[in-house]
């Protein structure tokens, strides 16, 4: 199969879309994502600019935290800084001076933030974009709170309401991200109450850390996808598992539906649920039918209607051309002579699937 | 938890033992390889290292962690780098891991280093990733017990560059490692495969702390309607260790029991070739190993001797490999034994496990 072959789906069209936009722009964007504050993202991100600086690049700070732990001070004492503009608690990054002083590099701590009233942008993040597009490189910092897609999630853990968000795309337009990570903490000592209390707060972290890994796994494997379709090269590389649930008027859905959710869910992989068209499909087949694709979305799967005369080529062509790691299909439920003649779907799929798992569910 | 060699994990936990230490706390190395690394070799002042243990074997000697020394210096905490080592022939234990489980059963506390390509279940992706067959690898369940596990994070391209500047390796091993191992791609799905598999450790103490009197995964099972139970079918094929690693990985994921089974044919006993037995206990002990409960069961045909088994023990799950070979060695292993098991299980989830073939030779 060519690699025109795939269908796109709207997020390659997405994927291509970000990449060329950062093809546009000359500035080169890294972002260092943690999860909560004090795990040392300032310390890695000012640290990695001492080495530049040392290294002999010319590096400026256009924006520090309003609070600062003394190792991440230290280092600032030999960095130049382009003072903000605005002061006070809330200063805008002084995107005018940067251009003026051209460095190759600047670095941005803390990537979200609103901008005072009559600023040049209301964000941060969009101050940041116009450095770029000036040609600068840019080195920042986020944590998984201010992520804007993520905030529901995050209020939910945190019970906190959070304001200054950034958008996905724009971390999912970073040339590199590089996670910091710590340990949740340690049991503390103290009374009943203390230690419930660190434990419940060790929960919402480690919550905290599992969603800042698997955004950054997600927009690692866009990379990977983005890297293998500049090269040429169909997905199958992927570290990601991608789950594709076949489904038929009489499939008992639910089952499959659930089960390949929990699995996606648990290996933090994609879920595709197909059907193939079929033209004499009565009415209460087809209202079956929509009822089980309503559950299939409500889990959270991405829905495709494929076309094909050969129901069985359709799905083992667009299983190959997505990249699929597990094909959910059910039992065949026709007996006796018509599969000894005919052949038999399941086994049809089953050989055609040389590099998939094939998981048949009782129906 | 790293992904590539050069990412920065010893010199982390060198870091961590040297905080620990300014705390106040009894630190030791009980191993470091140093690799030739300036940055990292610094990082060592002022700690403790155990003296290693010299092994003649076969007239050459090699050096190994001294866990017995370390067992007699009996600090509170140990730096031990590289993992998923392999002991030399005549040491004490086959493994580093091995020593590790000895120096925590004594009390001391361990910060130890490994990538994620050694990890047991991940084999089959990782062969396909990279193409290259790992050997050394860490069963699941050790890691799994860990207090933490961090993912130890480098962008590829600052790798890359870390590589040509030589800090990870001398230069002209530099470059065939560039070639190879370290292609961009291959880096990024590693680092891919890291970040997931850190996240679902992270969850899996997570959902352990919340429901500490229930079983590690009880949230999920009770999402699925029923208590999942899996069973693998081990027969003399390659594929085998793929089907068992797969089976485990999944049943670990569900908080689900797993069992292995093989079967041998009954009446004229002798008929099995002998290399068809070596290779069906290989994986009887690879799957013991795993800590999967085996059984050997009798009959003439894999199949229905499979699923009688399934049904009495009330398996949910049955995972079987898809054959690598069509073999007239092992008749058992015909394609026919996966369509009959499809056809018999039709109340069960049946699994095909296949060979995810390194990318470039599928």
């Amino acid at each position: 199969m060519t690699p025109e072959a795939r269908r796109k789906t709207p997020e390659d069209f997405l994927r291509v879309a970000q990449a060329e936009e950062r093809a546009a722009r000359d500035g080169h964007l890294k972002i260092f994502l943690g999860y909560v504050s004090g795990v040392g993202k300032s310390y890695r991100m000012f640290d990695e600019a001492r080495r530049r600086r040392e290294r002999g690049q010319d590096i400026v700070v256009a924006a520090v935290q309003p609070r600062v732990p003394v190792d991440v001070d230290a280092l600032l004492r030999n960095l130049e800084v382009v003072p903000p503009k605005g002061g006070g608690d809330r200063p805008a990054i002084d995107v005018d001076a940067l251009i003026r002083r051209r460095p190759a590099v600047c670095v941005v701590d803390g990537l979200a933030y609103d901008n005072p009233p009559g600023a040049r942008n209301p964000t941060r993040w969009q101050d940041v974009r116009d450095v770029l597009d000036a040609g600068i490189q840019v080195i920042g910092s986020i944590n998984i709170q201010y992520v804007a897609e993520l905030s529901a999630q995050v209020e939910a853990i945190t019970g906190k309401h959070v304001t200054e968000t950034v958008p996905v795309a724009f971390l999912k337009s970073a040339d590199e991200i590089e996670l910091v990570d710590a340990p949740a903490g340690r049991p503390m000592e103290g009374s009943p109450e203390e230690q419930l209390d660190a434990a419940r707060r060790e929960q919402r972290l480690s919550k905290l850390r599992e969603l800042a890994l698997v955004l950054a796994a997600d927009v690692v494997d866009d990379q990977l996808n983005e890297y293998l379709e500049r090269h040429g090269i169909r997905h199958s590389i992927g570290a990601q598992e991608r789950i594709l649930v076949c489904i038929t008027p009489r499939a008992n859905a639910g089952a499959m539906i659930e089960t390949a959710r929990v699995i996606a869910e648990r290996f933090h992989g994609e879920l595709i649920t197909a059907y193939v068209n079929q033209p004499e499909i009565s009415p209460a087949g087809r209202a079956a039918l929509e009822e089980r694709l309503d559950i299939a979305r409500a889990a959270g799967a991405r829905v495709e209607i494929l076309d094909g005369e050969n129901p069985v080529d359709a799905i083992l062509e667009f299983a190959k051309a997505n990249g699929i790691t597990q094909l959910f299909i059910g039992h065949s439920q026709r007996s006796g002579l018509w599969p000894r003649i005919w052949g038999n779907p399941v086994d049809k799929l089953i050989r055609g699937t040389q590099s998939m798992d094939v998981r048949v569910f009782p129906q | 938890m790293g992904y590539a060699a050069g990412v920065g994990k010893t010199y982390q936990m060198l870091e961590e033992a040297c905080e620990l230490k300014t705390r106040g706390v009894d630190v030791a190395i009980g191993y470091f390889e140093p690799h030739g690394r300036p940055d990292t070799i610094a990082k060592t002042e002022g700690l403790e290292i155990i003296p290693r243990k010299k092994i003649a074997y076969r007239g050459s000697t090699f050096e190994e962690m001294d866990t017995e020394a370390i067992l007699a210096r009996n600090p509170q905490v140990c730096a031990v780098d590289e993992f998923p080592h392999t002991n030399v022939p005549g040491s004490d234990r086959t493994k580093r891991w091995e020593d590790v489980e000895r120096l925590l059963d004594a009390g001391i506390d361990v910060l130890t280093t490994m990538n994620i390509q050694h990890l047991e279940s991940l084999n089959d992706q990782v062969w396909h990733i990279t193409g290259i067959r790992v050997r050394e690898t860490i069963p699941d369940w050790v890691v799994h017990q860990a207090d933490e596990v961090l993912m130890i994070d480098l962008t590829p391209q600052a790798l890359l560059h870390r590589l040509e500047r030589g800090v990870v390796y001398g230069r002209e091993k530099a470059e065939r490692a560039m070639r190879n191992f370290f292609r961009e791609s291959t880096l990024a799905a590693l680092r891919e495969l890291a970040m997931r598999e850190t996240a679902h450790e992270v969850e899996h103490r997570t959902l352990a702390e919340a429901a500490p009197a229930a079983s590690p995964a009880a949230g999920v099972a009770a999402a699925i309607p029923e208590r999942q139970k899996i069973l693998v079918l081990i027969t003399a094929d390659p594929a085998t260790a793929m089907a068992i690693r797969r089976a485990k990985r999944i049943a670990d994921f569900l908080g689900a029991e797993c069992f292995a089974v093989a079967v041998e044919r009954s009446g004229e006993a002798g008929a099995m070739p002998e290399a068809e037995r070596e290779a069906i206990d290989r994986h009887l002990n690879f799957a013991r190993n795993l800590r999967i409960e085996t059984r050997v069961l009798e009959g003439d045909q894999a199949a229905p001797a499979l699923i009688d088994f399934a049904r009495r023990n009330r398996i949910t799950q049955i995972f079987v490999a898809r054959p690598r070979q069509r073999s007239r060695l092992f008749p058992l292993l015909r394609r026919d034994t996966v369509q009959s098991i499809v056809n018999l299980a039709k109340d069960m989830q049946v699994v095909i496990v296949s060979d995810r073939a390194p990318a470039g030779r599928a």
